[in-house]
């Protein structure tokens, strides 16, 4: 029981530990690089933790980041140092287009050639050098030139894979219909009463009976989007979508759109020129207004992310910790906290799907609201 | 990661559970008395603690 010696500077250690959790997509690597570096030397000069322990959180957070990060290859795992896997296809615009597989890279130990110029990866970015691949500027910053970067990375071939078998299951489902005299049949069955539930319980009452119709389509999309991509998120296969501050900023964005473009009068009425208020206050409410135009949308970008992203970084942190604990007791118990929190995790995926779901339809109902006669007092 | 962050994000967590615990009480109240309305309290309180999750957490991506 080596661990028991000091136990609070293991919950310091870990806490440090914990530091990529909420930081930006891509950097948490070079974050966690410098944290266990600052950790070894402030652990030498007090105590004297053993070097495999810092080793393993150092393997541990590597693992994390390959988790949870995007990559320009889809590797699933390692095997006595052979990563197992499938290399995918590079695209980048560099004045002309740049095809090649990611195999080139050598997961980012060799220098990529492609017509005539050449490119390296660090730390899944991709930057142009030259043929020796000299990065400039500080260790984790390099200053180079960066081409635009269009490949397909796991997170984009994932989006795809969810979006053919969405596709699949859903024409299916409608197929079965005609075919089985106005009753569903198959295992898309399940899915009959989800629609009916976003319909009569989301769309209809925050919509309204004239105009839900419109937006059926994009609720029921981003819906079962959301919810398969977090599902497929709780797989060890390493593919985290929407945890992806870009992904749910593009879903965001989409909400934003089609609330302002299908809004009718009332609508910038009441952000720009409240009805029904005294004049000072319609002065005071009108940027506040728009203000929350842009932050609703921001708000469901956040909410998405940080709830995923953060719940997928626990989870593993402790699966990491059944590691650190190198005895039965310890382990077993990391064990079965990992495992009640991956449960609740299932339910955060629907959750969360059923309320960026909920939300939209929310915005929708007050874009296309009709305007409320004032009630005598 | 400096002490104020700490106790900025430490903060967050304590109004964020409060919140949430306040609606699962009310929540709880609402079903004994009338527990055949429990599915509507239900996903009231989860629309309610999720939106107050979304706070919790924008604030502590911001602290970070």
């Amino acid at each position: 029981m080596v661990i028991l010696h000091k136990p609070l500077k293991l919950i310091i250690a870990i806490l440090i530990a914990f530091l990529p959790t909420f930081g930006f997509s891509n950097t948490p690597i070079d974050a966690a690089q410098s944290t266990t570096e600052t950790a070894v030397v402030t652990n030498k000069t007090e105590a004297k933790p053993t070097d495999e322990k810092l080793e393993v959180k150092a393997k541990i957070l590597e693992v994390i980041g390959h988790h949870v990060l995007d990559g320009h290859d889809f590797s699933l795992f390692e095997y006595e140092g052979e990563h197992v896997g499938f290399s995918l296809p590079i695209i980048l615009w560099d004045n002309g287009v740049h095809f090649f597989s990611s195999s080139k890279f050598n997961h980012g130990e060799s220098v990529a050639e492609s017509n005539g110029n050449f490119y390296v990866l660090h730390h899944e970015k991709i930057y142009k050098t030259d043929a020796s691949g000299t990065l400039t500027g500080e260790e984790h910053h390099p200053t180079n030139l960066q081409p635009v970067d269009l490949s397909i990375t796991k997170g984009v071939l994932t989006i795809m894979i969810v979006a053919l078998l969405m596709f699949f299951l859903f024409t299916s489902l409608a197929k079965s219909y005609a075919k089985n005299g106005g009753i569903s049949s198959g295992f898309g069955r399940l899915f009959e009463p989800i629609v009916i539930y976003i319909r009569d319980e989301i769309a209809i009452p925050n919509i309204g009976e004239k105009n839900y119709k419109k937006y059926m389509s994009y609720l029921l999309t981003i819906f079962f989007f959301v919810w398969f991509l977090n599902i497929f998120g709780l797989t060890p296969l390493g593919i985290n979508v929407t945890g992806n501050i870009a992904i749910t900023f593009g879903l965001a964005v989409i909400t934003f759109v089609i609330t302002n473009l299908t809004a009718n009068k009332n609508y910038w009425g009441h952000i720009f020129w409240m009805p029904g208020v005294p004049l000072p206050m319609k002065i005071i409410l009108a940027p506040i207004e728009l203000l929350g135009v842009i932050i609703k949308p921001f708000s469901l970008m956040i909410r998405l992310y940080a709830n995923i992203f953060a719940g997928h970084i626990v989870l593993m942190s402790l699966i990491g910790l059944m590691f650190i604990f190198k005895s039965w007791l310890g382990s077993s118990l990391s064990f079965m906290l990992s495992f009640a929190i991956s449960t609740i995790e299932i339910l955060v995926a629907l959750l969360q799907a059923y309320i960026f779901t909920m939300l939209s339809a929310l915005y929708f109902g007050s874009a296309v609201e009709e305007h409320h006669h004032e009630e005598a007092h | 990661m400096e002490i104020p962050k700490i106790v900025g994000a430490g903060l967050v967590v304590i109004g964020a559970g409060i919140g949430i615990g306040r609606i699962g009480g009310s929540a709880m109240d609402a079903i004994a008395r009338q527990p055949e309305a429990t599915g509507k309290i239900q996903t009231a309180m989860l629309i309610a603690a999720a939106l107050i999750e979304g706070i919790g957490f924008a604030a502590l991506f911001a602290v970070n």
